[in-house]
């Protein structure tokens, strides 16, 4: 009859136990910082696996992003005799929005996913064991610069996805469809906000940064040590990342923009 | 794995794109180029009956060019009026005295905007400075209401031998 209370208890205190080590596992990996500072050269050969090789596929996704944005808002924004507002719309679901969010989605699939394995599969094979062994720390060595070049990378790419769709809007709206070019950019200029929109676009995407990157290094690093542990890690880094985002997207916007 | 000269350059390339996909969004996208000369710009204040939906940030204009924007609205407990701060771009510093300011609609359904119309005076307004002819917002339904009763009064006065309302809500 205690059965079910039991089975509750023990899923609340390990989802505590989980958040514990999460939280001191990311303590660890930030101490590893000034190790990573001396040593450069290890950060830029992740920043060039994590963002590099994620350039193509935000680009071409911000493109069609842009450019499906560009055709759905004529629609609408047609109807009110409104089209010239069309580089607004485009501009600030992008930069709000769709840039951080779809960029951080997409980051944590490309990228999020492979750490997680890489990891899991360094623990499983016993090479993180194998360092520790060595007197060489595996958080610092191996997870620090891979997280350091995630939250380093987000950023960049969802400005890269933001201006990438902005011209994709560009050239669905004034290319294609003919709104007018100068109401399109004179529109967003005046409407969209440095501080406001970009600054806090920035912001938001430096927060999914560390959050997918943060979930994803974990989950390899926490994932049990067999080839099918290393596939549920992987899948619960990406499905984690995907919930954890949109969450806190929603807390972000409420802060940023639902005050006044 | 390739060569680190290859990565470090990929890399350069990767946060080059970066910053400039950035710096894109701030000139191109955004108004932060509009908003550097905001440090030098000067404060006039105009107090108004009733401002409709003007917004922080709203534009102010002389003669249809924008001159600067509307820095902060408050209301004042003891005139019951909105007090409205508007921060002027220090280039256009000859505006007269007895400027008066209106808040007008852009288009039938865009945002509102104060308008500065110059007056006549040899005296400049300066930084603190308050505007003392005011001309409040259009509000859409009060005009409506005051366009109907006008129209029923009319159709009342010289409707008397017609058969009513019918015939005035055709014309």
């Amino acid at each position: 009859m205690l059965a079910p209370f039991q089975q509750l208890g023990y899923a609340t205190l390990s989802t505590l136990q989980k958040l514990g080590r999460a939280n001191l596992f990311i303590c660890h990996v930030v101490m590893g910082l000034p190790e990573i500072l001396r040593r450069v050269r290890l950060l830029l050969a992740q920043v060039y696996s994590v963002g590099v090789l994620t350039i193509l596929l935000v680009s071409i996704s911000g493109l069609f992003v842009g450019m499906v944005l560009g055709l759905q808002g004529y629609n609408v924004l047609s109807d009110f005799g409104a089209e010239q507002t069309l580089g607004v719309m485009v501009a600030a679901s992008l930069v709000r929005e769709l840039g951080p969010v779809v960029t951080a989605l997409l980051f944590s699939g490309r990228a999020g996913s492979a750490l997680t394995a890489e990891i899991g599969l360094m623990k499983a094979t016993e090479q993180l064991s194998g360092m520790e062994m060595m007197a060489v720390d595996p958080v610092k060595r191996i997870i620090a610069p891979r997280f350091f070049a995630g939250c380093l990378s987000m950023p960049l790419l969802a400005s890269l996805f933001s201006m990438v769709g902005v011209l994709g809007g560009y050239f669905v709206g004034v290319g294609l469809l003919g709104v007018d070019e100068g109401a399109f950019w004179t529109q967003m200029k005046s409407k969209i906000d440095f501080y406001d929109d970009i600054v806090n676009g920035l912001i938001k995407s430096a927060v999914f940064g560390v959050i997918v990157t943060w979930i994803a290094v974990f989950e390899g690093y926490d994932a049990v040590p067999t080839s099918e542990g290393v596939s549920r890690a992987t899948t619960r880094s990406v499905v984690y990342s995907a919930f954890a985002v949109l969450g806190w997207d929603f807390v972000l916007t409420a802060l940023m923009f639902g005050g006044d | 794995m390739q060569s680190s000269r290859a990565i470090e350059i990929w890399v350069g390339l990767f946060v080059a794109a970066g910053l400039i996909a950035l710096f894109f969004l701030a000139m191109q996208v955004s108004n932060l180029a509009e908003l550097k000369s905001n440090d030098s710009s000067y404060k006039i204040v105009a107090r108004f009956e009733n401002i409709g939906s003007l917004r922080v940030r709203a534009p102010v204009s002389v003669a249809g060019v924008t001159v600067g924007r509307v820095s902060s609205i408050s209301f004042d407990n003891q005139t019951y009026e909105a007090v409205v701060e508007m921060r002027i771009d220090p280039k256009y510093d000859t505006l007269p005295i007895d400027t008066s300011a209106s808040i007008l609609t852009a288009g039938l359904l865009g945002e509102q905007y104060i308008g500065l119309t110059p007056g006549g005076a040899d005296d400049h307004l300066a930084d603190g400075d308050e505007i003392e002819l005011t001309q409040s917002a259009l509000v859409l339904e009060q005009v409506i209401s005051r366009f109907l009763f006008s129209k029923a009064e009319g159709s009342g006065d010289k409707g008397g031998g017609e058969s009513g309302g019918a015939a005035t809500s055709t014309e």
